[in-house]
């Protein structure tokens, strides 16, 4: 194997350096430190198959099924029940109904009806009574609220009533404006968050969990460079994962980014970085992966419910809107989407820039500081 | 490069008076336990010195204090001519290798990466290939880590400690929980850094392997050096090379035993009765005919050279492997 004296033998002497021509001279391997550690990073994690699965394709499955799910096809019929009767008033109301382009109208008995509107299959359900109708609905559901207009709208016609005035209708569906739309900056958001929080904080926490850090800290390896290290891996993957989803929803629902490539990069970076400073932050001591997962489930609980993925974050309480406003999250997925969906430039979203900002670098600084190697 | 020796570079080498690494009153306390207790040493360029001692010894936060990872709660340290925390760092770790006991490499990574990553953090040191043909791991180079044996790992730890072409190489438990096979394959590796000159710090619980690698061994129990020399120097302070052990049918009073001429030591481990003996052909004629007088009958009966093992039992009274 090693037999013909090319065992190791320390150099004491500066002879080997002054002999550039001998085997295995270190100016024939230069390697940056930097470099290698951005590498092992990135190997670390395409061959974790799991890490690839919730990175990649869950979020672009994410955006499939709720693109579906909440996609705008030309307005949906109002479905609505009738009560039936002992007589023909039901079946009577049910043709008025039929005339109508808006109402789906369907005879339950009672209890079948209350079931329905319970559940949500109907909107509302039409009493016919005596001389007069009865509308039952939930006025707390916006689908309920419309539906009652509808039916009146269309009952009232039917038994005669007459414009006052007349309307023209221009109707118009931007893309830009659907579900969908709003829902792509903030799965990217939220995606950006998970990964960062998770790439990090777990990656650290295994490698002082099994003493790689420990390992490291005996190397003149600077301390720096294992931290940048992940900086750099992340963009690498950022391009990938922001990638997947934008392409994604642009083949299958004809998603468009109204603003400029670039300032989306730089939205997204900045994102990444924040994220990851607060990914070495969470790691920064804990050396269980319990202990890490906690304290990232308790960062990132609040802002997967607060920050506007799913749904604007306005619809919470005005008193709760200046914390979170404050959230990274919060403050990326604003830039994100009026860059996306607006075209806005990054000046003109500079408050919530400064917030992403103050985040990465404080976070950071901490990080740094409190960081343990073992 | 090991065959290249100039007479120079032989000149220039002091053989053994050089001192590589010195520590004096070391101490270090944990919250219910005194891992190390007033501790010195001095390892001399050149040599391969061992830590000798149970599980709990000190021997791991010893060697952890001296390579600068774990700070002392007193004492100095001084290695190749360098403190820790007093002047440059990272230019005494461009120096020094180091494999730790506890680290487990990335799994997903390949051995060749792994070395190259290491590779990178020095400024100078051998050539990836070069180390890697050193620990005899080329058929396994693009493998990934987590499918190697456990010895097939040891020695990529150390081909990561080997990278850099250090001159003080600190091993912490090189072989153990490896199987003969493997510790013979890295007994190798050790003894060749060793023959080129290079100067080893290792810590063992197994007394063959300092027998076989140290040139110096100090022997540790509770955080404190209780005996140090070369193994011969060591086993010779018994006063005796020899012995015997033997397990009898009935009991055999301990001052009958130590008045045989030639013991030097007796000990009782459970059945088992070890006797130390300068001369064991005086010895166990006058061993046998005492059975015979206090009628007990031998159940077993073994003989053997004294080694470190036994120096360990006679200073402590326990086995090595007791912990």
């Amino acid at each position: 194997m090693a037999e013909e004296g090319i065992g190791i033998s320390p150099a004491k002497t500066q002879r080997r350096e002054e002999e550039p021509g001998a085997i295995g001279d270190a100016k024939t391997e230069s390697l940056h430190p930097l470099l290698q550690l951005t590498a092992t990073r990135v190997r670390e994690f395409v061959r974790e198959k799991e890490a690839v699965f919730w990175v990649f394709i869950f979020p672009v499955l994410m955006t499939f099924a709720l693109g579906v799910a909440f996609r705008n096809t030309a307005p949906d019929k109002t479905p609505i029940a009738i009560e039936a009767t002992a007589n023909a008033k039901a079946n009577e109301l049910a043709q008025v109904f039929s005339n109508s382009p808006d109402i789906t109208a369907t005879v339950m008995s009672p209890s079948e009806a209350a079931q329905a509107l319970r559940s949500g299959k109907i909107s509302i359900v039409v009493k016919p009574q005596n001389d007069s109708f009865e509308y039952r609905f939930d006025p707390t559901r916006p689908e309920s609220r419309t539906a009652r207009l509808i039916v009146d709208d269309a009952l009232q016609r039917g038994k005669g009533r007459a414009d006052v005035v007349k309307i023209g209708e221009e109707r118009i569906t931007e893309p830009g404006a659907r579900y969908v739309d709003f829902l792509v900056p903030g799965l990217i958001g939220m995606n950006l968050m998970g990964s960062g929080l998770w790439g990090l904080g777990f990656t650290v926490v295994i490698a002082r969990s099994r003493k790689i850090l420990k390992r490291f800290a005996a190397t003149p390896m600077r301390r720096s460079h294992y931290l940048f290290s992940f900086m750099l891996s992340r963009l690498v993957f950022l391009v990938l994962e922001v990638g997947a989803v934008v392409v994604f929803a642009w083949l299958v629902f004809n998603f468009t980014v109204r603003g400029s490539w670039l300032t989306l990069i730089l939205v997204t970076m900045l994102g990444g970085f924040t994220f990851s400073g607060l990914g070495l932050l969470v790691a920064a001591r804990p050396t269980t992966i319990e202990g890490v997962s906690g304290l990232m489930n308790f960062i990132m609980l609040p802002m997967w419910l607060l920050s506007g993925t799913f749904f604007s974050s306005e619809r919470f309480p005005q008193v709760l809107q200046p914390f979170i406003k404050a959230l990274p999250l919060t403050a990326l997925n604003t830039v994100l989407r009026s860059v996306m969906n607006e075209g806005a430039a990054l000046t003109s979203n500079w408050a919530p820039i400064s917030i992403m900002l103050a985040w990465c670098l404080i976070s950071f600084v901490i990080a740094l500081k409190i960081f343990k190697w073992q | 490069m090991s065959t290249q020796v100039s007479p120079v570079e032989t000149a220039t080498r002091p053989a053994r008076q050089r001192t590589a690494l010195r520590c004096e009153g070391l101490v270090k306390r944990f919250a219910d336990v005194t891992a190390v207790d007033g501790l010195d040493l001095e390892v001399f360029s050149g040599e391969c010195f061992g830590l000798l001692g149970p599980n709990g010894a000190g021997k791991t936060t010893t060697i952890e204090i001296l390579e600068g990872l774990t700070p002392a709660d007193e004492g100095s340290v001084e290695l190749l001519g360098q403190q820790w925390n007093k002047s440059d760092d990272r230019a005494l770790r461009e120096r020094i290798g180091v494999q730790l006991q506890e680290t487990q490499l990335a799994e997903k990574v390949t051995v060749v990466e792994t070395v190259r990553l290491f590779r990178s953090f020095y400024k100078r040191g051998h050539s990836v290939d070069e180390v890697i043909r050193t620990v005899a791991l080329e058929e396994k180079r693009n493998a990934r880590v987590g499918k190697l044996s456990g010895g097939q790992k040891q020695r990529l730890a150390v081909a990561c400690a080997l990278v850099s072409d250090p001159e003080l190489l600190f091993l912490d438990e090189p072989t153990t929980g490896l199987d003969p096979q493997a510790r013979l394959s890295l007994w190798d590796i050790v003894e060749k850094f060793r023959d080129g000159g290079g100067t080893i710090l290792l810590t063992t619980h197994y007394m063959e392997e300092a027998t076989r690698l140290c040139d110096r061994v100090a022997i540790m129990d509770h955080g404190k050096v209780i005996a140090l020399g070369t193994p011969a120097e060591l086993i010779e302070s018994l006063g005796a090379d020899q012995v015997i052990e033997f397990s009898v049918t009935n009991p055999v009073t301990e001052d009958a035993l130590t008045n045989i001429p030639a013991v030097k030591h007796l000990h009782k481990r459970g059945e088992t009765h070890a006797l130390t003996v300068s001369e064991i052909g005086v010895a166990l004629p006058a061993l046998l005919a005492e059975m015979k007088r206090q009628q007990s009958e031998l159940v077993t009966l073994t003989t053997h050279q004294a080694t470190l093992e036994d120096v360990f039992v006679s200073l402590t009274g326990r086995m090595l492997r007791d912990g």
